[in-house]
């Protein structure tokens, strides 16, 4: 297994990077990075929409996060290869196909969480807000907005490793990130697959967890502050 | 070639695949379903067994599978296990419907990681006086699991039950990459022999609509049914 690392670490930690185009984990990880960057924003606005005083707000992110939820990733990406060039009018590449697939079924997602950190906050805030005279949006914008997306940063970051996780898709419309790298050293080598793929599973769990660790310390500070904060502040 | 045509698709051997493609997939849920929940009820019992070794197993599996993406998953069952049995049993298995077999089993054993812990939060949500009142009146261990905690723990673990569910009917078309023909797959055969990619993704998204939506409904109304039953009881 050493050997394998030590012929193939690097082309799995990066591609073929300087040399050639970013991949392997490095690929992995720069999708799953814009892929958050990009639904997160989209995800606060479907959110706020799920929650909208407007039913018609209300109803058509309800049908986009519903749709979305009930396929699978692999059919997004498919959907995404085959729509996202029709729609823009040229082809694009794997790599961007992935992170348009990705921010779709976040922006469901994510989406949800964003809703349920917003029925999380006291119903009290929204009535003070607006018993003090700000309008709809000040009180989501300075009130409402403000504390939820602080309270639901471990799930959103949860999200991250659901991204990141996500990303290995790629390998069905062959971006070279961290499991069609892995594929292709498995191709090369022919007689070590277990090998191969147990370093793939080993990288992935490495990162994942040790996120999903400093999301737990995270969420428990965040608990510790929010309950030691008196209630009249 | 005219804009959408749904009969072109939906006729002869096009359909077949189709129906197949469905049957496998609803097949392939089933199985790893059963397999899931049967694997789950063990895990929980080694986790609250208090043997400190059936624990540390029980959290290393579930941390497992909870931090490699599923597709990597699949892949080291379907590429890699079969190259550590003995050279027989890989002609054996190379024989049969190993695609089938192994896929199940990787679904299986993540779906049953995730259904543990839902068990498990369900169990942690009774108090504790429940089991010690069932002691009390003259239970043993086993007796006060089956008949007063198990119950009331499936009650509580039903919607995120539900939901991982869906999860799992959804990783269903995982199997696609290793060439098992599921719907995910047929649509894919379909466009690429006649280019109508539209009709050919829709009525594999259809599918899945279909599916999650009635799945989501008969949770629906199992959980109706069940807190009822709760309040009888």
């Amino acid at each position: 297994m050493i050997d394998i690392l030590d012929q193939y670490g690097l082309l799995l930690l990066m591609g073929q990077y300087p040399y050639g185009p970013l991949g392997g984990l490095a690929l992995t990880l720069f999708i799953a990075v814009a892929g958050l960057v990009i639904s997160f924003p989209l995800a606060v606005l479907v959110g706020v929409a799920r929650t909208s005083p407007f039913r018609g707000f209300r109803v058509f992110a309800g049908v986009i996060v519903n749709a979305v939820r009930g396929l699978p990733v692999l059919l997004l990406i498919f959907w995404a290869y085959f729509i996202v060039p029709l729609v823009i009018g040229h082809s694009i590449s794997g790599i961007t196909t992935v992170i348009c697939a990705l921010v779709l079924y976040e922006l469901a997602f994510m989406g949800e969480v964003v809703r349920a950190g917003i029925e999380a906050i006291p119903k009290g805030q929204v009535e003070a807000a607006r018993g003090i005279g700000m309008t709809y949006g000040q009180t989501m914008r300075k009130v409402v907005l403000p504390q939820a997306i602080v309270n639901m940063t471990p799930s959103i970051l949860n999200q991250f490793i659901n991204l990141i996780k996500n990303t290995s898709l790629g390998y069905i419309i062959s971006v070279n990130e961290l499991t069609y790298a892995a594929y292709q050293v498995n191709a090369q080598l022919l007689t070590k697959p277990f090998e191969v793929y147990l370093i793939l599973a080993a990288t992935y769990f490495l990162i994942c967890w040790s996120l999903s660790l400093a999301i737990g310390k995270l969420e428990k500070s965040i608990n510790a502050r929010r309950h030691s904060v008196p209630r009249s502040a | 070639m005219e804009l959408l045509n749904f009969g072109a698709v939906l006729q002869g051997k096009y359909l077949g695949w189709l129906a197949a493609g469905a049957a496998m997939a609803l097949g392939l849920f089933a199985a790893s379903w059963v397999a899931g929940f049967l694997i789950a009820l063990l895990l929980l019992a080694l986790r609250e067994s208090g043997v400190r070794l059936f624990e540390a197993f029980a959290q290393a599996f579930v941390a497992y599978h909870r931090n490699v993406p599923q597709l990597v998953q699949v892949f080291l069952w379907y590429f890699g296990v079969p190259q550590l049995l003995p050279d027989a049993w890989q002609a054996w298995i190379n024989g049969q419907n190993s695609e089938f077999v192994l896929v199940w089993i990787a679904l299986s054993l993540n779906c049953a990681a995730y259904m543990s812990e839902d068990l498990r939060s369900g169990l942690r949500s009774l108090p504790h006086t429940q089991l010690e009142a069932a002691r009390a009146i003259g239970m043993t261990y086993l007796q006060s699991m089956r008949i007063v905690l198990v119950p009331q723990a499936l009650r509580a673990a039903f919607p995120p039950l539900v939901n991982q569910s869906l999860s799992l009917f959804k990783s269903t078309s995982l199997a696609m990459t290793v060439g098992l023909a599921e719907v995910t797959y047929a649509s894919r055969q379909i466009e690429n022999e006649t280019y109508r990619t539209f009709e050919a993704f829709a009525l594999a998204s259809a599918f899945y609509w279909i599916c999650s939506f009635a799945l989501t409904a008969a949770g629906y109304y199992w959980s109706e049914r069940l807190q009822t039953a709760g309040r009888r009881a």
